[in-house]
């Protein structure tokens, strides 16, 4: 029998970015807010600090700061004709474990997405006709546009102090930033990152091939930086440990950094480590939540927090699962195509790219970080004409050094064996002189692509786990290899000594290799509830109390990485809560 | 180099059971003892283990001085901590299968679903060996340690490409399984017992810690930065 807990306005389930926004904006706003967090606490002072923060073993290979699959994981088959298994240990996408989330050992790229991104169905029917789009893509637009999303963009970008430098200010282009991407109200807070000497090379290639190279966005600190809240963040070191670590700089943007410590002084705001959020109490007749059940992982014991609203601020795939296990929501068939949660889950090409080897250039790749790279968008969204192309979407490329940690940079050139005598000599050869360009695609809507729940296997609180059936389609293939081709153009232009076979795969998907934790999907926001679990608020249609935070609500995912929107968005939908919502509680649309 | 091989012998010829059958000609020639290494091992020789036993040991130590080894780039893997390394990694939380999802039921899957054995790394590297050295004695008449070095190279190259035919074991999953774990005890920080004095830092150029570059990036541009290499316990 649950303990019941006394009332709080509002509970957020889950302490990374969006729980930690949410629960700022909303005890700003004068409401008592719990965080629940499955996880444990931390402070950069003292899990992330010097010496042992540098340590490859732990953080990138035993994965210290990733969730734990014995608690939870889900279970994954390429198509539905096969049996799921389960995911047994982490590896395609790796969400966080702690308070501060994945936002702990994130790489730190910090992305807007394109105009077009946002009208995604919209404007591909306006630029080429509905013909184009495949009867099995399922993409759809966004629940607010470009334009509406932009001043949230513009008050995250200043809450992690982003570098980088805008291609467009209110309109004006300006050559050396990104040109495709959508209008700024403001510059970046930070100038961008030093380039590493690989980004500077892509940059004069690819401007001389007539591209136009910008300096990668990124929530590192290019020097010390007051953010919104008044807390300040150091300057990047150029360590090279940024993806799967934590920051002893305090330069990469995160929860822990850039919030955390207000809340903790905060007396309306109480944090609850360990603790499982396992359903939602769901009153369907009157279309509301009125708390959580949750379990303290330390004793096992299970308490009711009763609330007047639920926040759900888990990674994707936990908040998910928590509608699943409630109730709430109609789960998505993919034979007959109704029903909305579990559908549209996508993800992100990754594992491609050109490696290029260089006799005479000296890179240092330990030295560099995400951002000390140069980014290329010309053929990325539809910043390129897809007429007669067969495909849609594209990549992102980037070209610098973040990471040169040995066990696992050893780059060598194509057909070197993988281990002896020769694959000594090839690796202290080349470890200084190789450079990559990374491509990353997006990842549209397939009708197959989707998540429900398991018919066999359990996580440790005994509910079903998650589900995924997901694969690759013609399209993502042609994406490959459209964009894998320019790279390989400007990594010619580039002039290696030699260079291997561009990276792409025409198999299944993998979930073993590492690719990126960019997963989306699920809990899609739309304009109406047959096409959407969510509104344009992030407000539930089926729960008017109840507010889904994060990439879930991503109808498909473009080539970039997804923290900005994310973050945009849940300064938005706190918005939405504090100006309308509490005036008037009930659906806001 | 060649002096820190005999303890472990002794230790062998000492273990009992998996070592009375040894002669010393039987006892492996080590790859490492035949060339000249580049510079002596920093440490002391095996220094007692908390779960490998003695045939597990020498496999390892065979194995990872054929993927590593001994040459004017690095002493051999051994020499070089490995095998106290995989040692201490298997004895510890991760060999005993922590942050992996252990219920059942157990099906075979495809290869995108990645690993479903129900074995712990600890036991996935116990049945693995004991599969190779079935299959070596198929093959060759003799357990994989006690296999010339070019032999063992062949051995491990049928592994690699799925050729050997393990009993009931999946010998390229367990070839790729060695394989990383070997390269993380040469490459990992010798905190963990590997990578002793650097060697696998020193072999690549890599510095190590406290890797805070933000002036050295622009003074080292093109220009290769050469230090000496420091670890963890440097700092601590």
């Amino acid at each position: 029998m649950a303990t019941r807990l006394k009332e709080v306005d509002a509970v957020m389930v889950g302490m990374g970015w969006t729980g930690s926004i949410m629960a700022r904006e909303l005890t700003k706003a004068g409401l008592t807010v719990i965080g629940l967090e499955r996880g444990e606490d931390m402070t950069p002072g003292e899990n992330f600090a010097l010496p042992n923060i540098r340590d490859e073993l732990k953080y990138t290979h035993r994965l210290e700061l990733v969730q734990d699959p014995a608690l939870e994981t889900l279970t994954f088959r390429n198509r539905g004709s096969e049996t799921a298994l389960p995911m047994r240990r982490m590896g395609s996408f790796l969400p966080g474990n702690s308070v501060g989330g994945a936002a702990n050992h994130w790489g730190g790229l910090h992305w807007r997405y394109l105009p077009s991104d946002h009208l995604c169905r919209s404007h591909i029917v306006n630029r080429y006709g509905a013909k184009v789009i495949p009867e099995d893509m399922t993409i759809q637009d966004w629940a607010m546009t470009y334009d509406e999303l932009e001043p949230y963009y513009d008050k995250f970008d200043k809450l992690c102090g982003v570098s980088g430098k805008a291609g467009n200010l209110r309109g004006q282009k300006i050559p050396g930033g990104n040109i495709f991407e959508g209008p700024r109200s403001n510059e970046y807070p930070n100038p961008p990152l030093k380039m590493t000497e690989s980004a500077l090379m892509f940059e004069k290639a690819a401007k001389e091939l007539g591209y136009n190279p910008f300096p990668q966005p990124i929530s590192n600190s290019s020097r010390p930086y007051t953010n919104i809240e008044g807390l300040t963040l150091g300057a990047c070191q150029y360590c090279g440990h940024c993806d799967k670590s934590g920051c002893e700089a305090n330069a990469k943007a995160g929860p822990l950094v850039c919030i955390m410590p207000l809340l903790r002084a905060e007396p309306k705001f109480t944090l609850r480590t360990r603790s499982w959020v396992s359903r939602l109490i769901y009153d369907k007749a009157a279309k509301k939540v009125t708390g959580v059940l949750y379990t303290d992982t330390r004793t096992g014991e299970e308490y009711e927090q009763p609330a007047g609203m639920v926040v759900l601020s888990a990674y994707v795939f936990g908040n998910i699962s928590l509608l699943f296990h409630s109730g709430i929501g109609e789960p998505y068939d993919p034979v007959t195509g109704k029903g909305v949660l579990g559908k549209n889950y996508c993800y992100q090409l990754s594992r491609m790219g050109v490696t290029m080897f260089f006799e005479g250039k000296e890179f240092n790749p330990f030295m560099g970080a995400p951002g000390a790279a140069m980014a290329l968008d010309d053929v990325d969204g539809d910043n390129f004409d897809h007429s007669g192309l067969g495909f849609l979407g594209g990549s992102r490329f980037a070209c610098g050094h973040a990471d040169g940690r040995p066990i696992g940079y050893r780059p060598v050139p194509s057909g070197t064996p993988r281990w002896g005598a020769q694959w000594k000599k090839a690796t202290a050869k080349w470890y200084h002189h190789a450079a990559n360009i990374a491509v990353s695609g997006s990842n549209y809507a397939n009708r197959n692509n989707y998540i429900d729940l398991d018919p066999t296997y359990k996580d440790q609180l005994g509910r079903p786990l998650l589900r995924l059936t997901y694969n690759f389609v013609e399209n993502d293939y042609k994406v490959m290899e459209y964009t894998i081709d320019v790279a390989a153009k400007i990594a010619r232009a580039m002039n290696p000594t030699s260079i291997s076979p561009p990276r792409m795969r025409r198999g299944d998907y993998d979930i073993v290799p590492y690719q990126s934790t960019h997963n989306t999907g699920g809990t899609i926001m739309g304009g109406d509830p047959k096409g959407s679990v969510v509104n344009r608020y992030l407000q539930a249609w089926d729960a008017h109390n109840l507010f889904v935070m994060g990439a879930s609500t991503f109808p498909q995912q473009p080539a970039y990485n997804p923290t900005g929107p994310v973050g945009a968005l849940a300064y938005w939908a706190a918005e939405a809560i504090i100006t309308k919502y509490l005036k008037s509680p009930g659906p806001l649309v | 180099m060649a002096n820190d091989e005999i303890p472990r012998r002794h230790f062998l010829v000492g273990a009992g059971a998996a070592a009375a059958a040894l002669t010393p000609t039987a006892v492996p020639a080590p790859a490492e003892a035949q060339q000249k290494p580049a510079a002596p091992a920093a440490a002391s020789g095996p220094e007692g283990y908390l779960t490998l036993t003695a045939p597990e040991a020498a496999f390892f130590s065979a194995a990872a001085d054929t993927f590593i080894p001994a040459d004017e780039l690095s002493p051999s893997a051994t020499d070089c901590g490995v095998v106290t390394f995989v040692d201490r990694q298997l004895a510890g939380a991760w060999g005993g299968g922590a942050k992996m999802y252990r219920q059942g039921p157990f099906a075979k899957g495809t290869p995108t679903q990645g690993y479903q054995l129900p074995l712990t790394p600890r036991e996935f590297f116990a049945a693995g060996i004991v599969a190779t050295n079935a299959w070596a004695r198929k093959t060759y008449g003799k357990d994989f340690d006690r296999l010339t070095p070019k032999e063992r190279e062949t051995a491990l190259k049928e592994l690699e490409s799925g050729k050997a035919a393990l009993a009931d074991f999946n010998g390229k999953q367990f070839f790729e399984a060695l394989l990383t774990i070997t390269m993380e005890g040469f490459f990992a920080d010798p905190i963990y017992g590997g990578n002793r004095n650097k060697a696998g830092w020193r072999m690549v150029g890599y510095p190590g810690l406290p890797a805070v570059y933000s002036t050295l990036l622009d003074d080292y541009r093109n220009k290769r930065y050469v230090v000496e290499p420091q670890s963890i316990a440097d700092f601590s």
